[in-house]
């Protein structure tokens, strides 16, 4: 008996704009759905260049210890603008983990939460209401699965939302991931997993954190539709997500979208890439930096100028400042804040607690340790 | 929020009916009234797990609520408890309310990023922004030869976890009881029942009720010794007091109903007028909820403790497959009276 082919896929790679400038018409026509106006690409080159800018302060603000830790996002901006700004805002919900700040930036997330947060406080992942984003999720993976919750209920409910959830190519290890996908395509899902592959996973290179070729194939498995961009073309970003946002609109499932980017910083600021990176590599990578490409192609277009980019860097920079201020002059949280949070009304053991600590500086009951009469 | 999902606020502090009366139900039938008087309130609310809609539940807790409240509401899911626990997690972020059935707490262990990690934490972490009230609940504890790795008691393990809230049932009027106040709750409740228990017969009311969380019910009143017991173990405990008041002695029984919050006024309040304690646990005795009990009591009542506080816990090792030993491990009547009588020095 022969054998027959019982399954047989296979992965294309999405570009519309090279790393020299060059754009293709044919796969992005103006005025097609998913293609990006020339007034938005100038919007979001200049969001490209406040996200950058915050970046780079909030290195310097670690560095000179007055952040406590801080992901660098430098190189992927476009995945997450692209990404961010395919989905509607106060509509779909973004669930991130932590390198996608520009995109949370689209959809109303306060800057000054961002820096507050790695300041190392709670109140920064206190996102305001009307904003439609989960906390900064830091344990890898674990918030690919509220986000299927989350698509979950919209589909319960009957609500016309998408969610879209980040993660990096070393998440993708997790079972979270396998079995978020599984559940998402079982129950299809409007959810979109996005994958930021910056080929590092801390010191972890992407060869060695898998056997795959690419990250889109492994959602071949569950029979979500696979996309690869190129995750420094912000037009095929955009692109690939505001068609995976319509698919699952239209009850298509679930789509997985691998960006293949790189970090251009440090996985944190606790490690120092130079140790476990080739300068060749990085400078290979910097050659493809989304922010330049972006900038080459509107210059070509006679969208920008030199006189413009150096607006939009000096604004960026009162912008910034502005946020570094806000967020440094927030009054520090009260000792009470240690306690009030963790139930919805406090239980009576642990408000003793409070009070003695706040009273003594002696967290426990006050029968415990001699302060009052048994 | 869309205004048709708010339910309407039960009354939480009407008073408990009377446990008397002879409307004797299974412990799984009143974990099922429960739960379907809440989803019958409350459109938020949902039960997913593994094998609980076309199955009816591995248990049948949940027989005949696919029927009820369609496939909507009542999810059966992959064999993926990691994955159900995080879902949970989103959709009550997102606003609803999961039931969420672990066949067994020992399949919750897979789990523990999501129950342990995110869970407790996801209100402290995000400023008082974003709660997570989820109900998860199966069965605890030694199910009667299920081997080692079937038979976890996690009591233990998780109340050390601050966030959540932890509630042991002893009887169907608790059960039904403290799993509807667990379904209105706001902050995240681990429901611990047991499978041994499961068909149990016992006084259920027809009227709507509401057990509070925190209050332990003392379920037999005497002076010379307090037992403090939770779960399963409490049952052993009444059957060792009717022994021993054939030899005069009598105690308080004590049900803590709720780990946490723990009802230690209670102990405390007893131990005062017995000034002896004796705490009965299913699970290791290693910083159990024994041990926790016990240090309280020491803690807030020491000058009133005639003899050593004592524990009877399982023994120290994983659950035996074997019937005899398994018989041996737990808790039980024996163990009870003896460590009962070792405290009076009447051994």
């Amino acid at each position: 008996m022969p054998m027959r082919t019982v399954y047989e896929a296979k992965i294309e790679n999405l570009q519309i704009l090279d790393e020299d400038g060059n754009f293709d018409t044919k796969l992005a026509p103006a005025g097609a759905p998913g293609v990006l106006t020339d007034e938005q690409a100038v919007f979001l080159l200049d969001q490209m260049i406040q996200c950058r800018r915050l970046d780079e302060i909030a290195f310097t603000l670690q560095r000179s210890g007055r952040m406590y830790t801080y992901p660098q996002n430098k190189g992927q901006e476009a995945a997450a603008l692209g990404s961010g700004f395919a989905m509607r805002k106060g509509t779909d919900w973004l669930v991130p983990c932590y390198r996608e700040n520009a995109a949370l930036f689209l959809h109303g997330m306060p800057m000054h939460l961002i820096f507050l947060h790695w300041m190392g406080d709670e109140r920064g992942n206190a996102i305001p209401k009307g904003v439609n984003i989960t906390p900064i999720a830091i344990p890898i993976g674990t918030q690919m699965l509220h986000a299927t919750g989350m698509a979950w209920a919209f589909k319960q409910r009957k609500e016309d939302k998408v969610a879209i959830t980040y993660f990096g190519d070393g998440a993708t290890s997790e079972g979270d991931f396998h079995e978020a996908m599984n559940f998402a395509t079982a129950f299809n899902l409007p959810i979109i997993f996005f994958c930021q592959n910056n080929q590092w996973a801390i010191s972890v290179p992407r060869e060695q954190q898998m056997n795959s070729e690419t990250v889109a194939q492994k959602g071949l498995a569950y029979g979500a539709t696979c996309v690869h961009v190129d995750g420094n073309d912000i037009f095929a970003v955009y692109k690939a997500t505001h068609d995976a946002r319509e698919r699952a609109r239209n009850g298509g499932g679930v789509t997985l979208i691998e960006a293949e980017t790189y970090r251009l910083g440090d996985h944190t600021t606790a490690d120092d890439a130079r140790r476990y990176r080739d300068e060749e590599e990085v400078e290979s990578w910097k050659r493809k930096d989304p922010m330049i490409r972006l900038r080459k192609y509107l210059t070509g277009k006679g969208l920008w100028t030199d006189a413009k980019q150096q607006a939009a860097e000096d604004a960026a920079k009162i912008l910034v400042a502005d946020v570094v201020k806000l967020s440094e002059g927030m009054e520090k949280p009260s000792t009470d804040d240690m306690f009030n949070y963790l139930y919805e009304a406090i239980p009576e053991d642990l408000r003793r607690q409070r009070d003695t600590l706040r009273t003594h500086s002696l967290g426990q009951d006050p029968s415990q340790v001699g302060l009052q009469r048994r | 929020m869309s205004t048709t999902y708010v339910a309407s606020a039960p009354d939480l502090l009407k008073p408990v009916p009377t446990r008397e009366g002879t409307r004797l139900i299974q412990f799984r039938e009143a974990l099922r009234e429960a739960m379907t008087e809440e989803m019958r309130r409350d459109d938020r609310i949902f039960l997913m797990g593994e094998e609980v809609a076309y199955y009816n539940g591995a248990y049948k807790v949940s027989q005949g609520m696919l029927e009820e409240f369609g496939p909507r509401r009542i999810i059966d899911t992959p064999i993926s408890e990691n994955g159900f626990a995080g879902l949970a997690v989103g959709a009550a972020m997102y606003g609803l309310r999961p039931i969420v059935e672990f066949m067994s707490w020992s399949f919750s262990l897979v789990a523990a990023d999501q129950i342990l990690n995110n869970v407790p934490k996801m209100l402290y972490m995000s400023g008082g922004q974003w709660g997570c009230p989820i109900v998860f609940r199966g069965n605890n504890g030694a199910g009667g030869q299920l081997g080692s790795t079937h038979s976890w008691c996690v009591e233990a393990l998780y109340s050390n976890v601050p966030g959540m809230k932890i509630a042991i049932p002893s009887c169907p009027f608790d059960a039904k009881g403290l799993l509807k106040t667990a379904i209105v709750d706001n902050d995240p409740v681990f429901f611990l029942e047991s499978e041994r228990m499961l068909a149990d017969k016992g006084h259920v009311p027809e009227e709507e009720y509401y057990v509070p969380f925190g209050q332990a019910a003392l379920r037999s009143e005497g002076s010379d010794v307090t037992l403090v017991s939770f779960g399963r173990p409490v049952n052993f405990c009444l059957e060792a007091v009717k022994e021993l008041e054939k030899e005069g002695i009598t105690a308080d029984v004590l049900d803590m109903r709720t780990i946490r919050p723990l009802d230690i006024g209670a102990v405390i309040r007893s131990v005062k007028k017995t000034n002896r304690l004796v705490v009965v646990d299913q699970s290791w005795p290693f910083a159990s909820i024994a041990t926790e009990v016990i240090t309280q009591t020491c803690e807030k009542a020491f000058d009133y403790l005639d003899a050593n506080p004592l524990r009877v816990n399982t023994e120290d090792v994983p659950t035996p497959y074997a019937k005899n030993l398994e018989a041996e491990y737990l808790p039980h009547k024996g163990k009870i009276i003896q460590a009962v009588k070792a405290s009076l020095h009447r051994l």
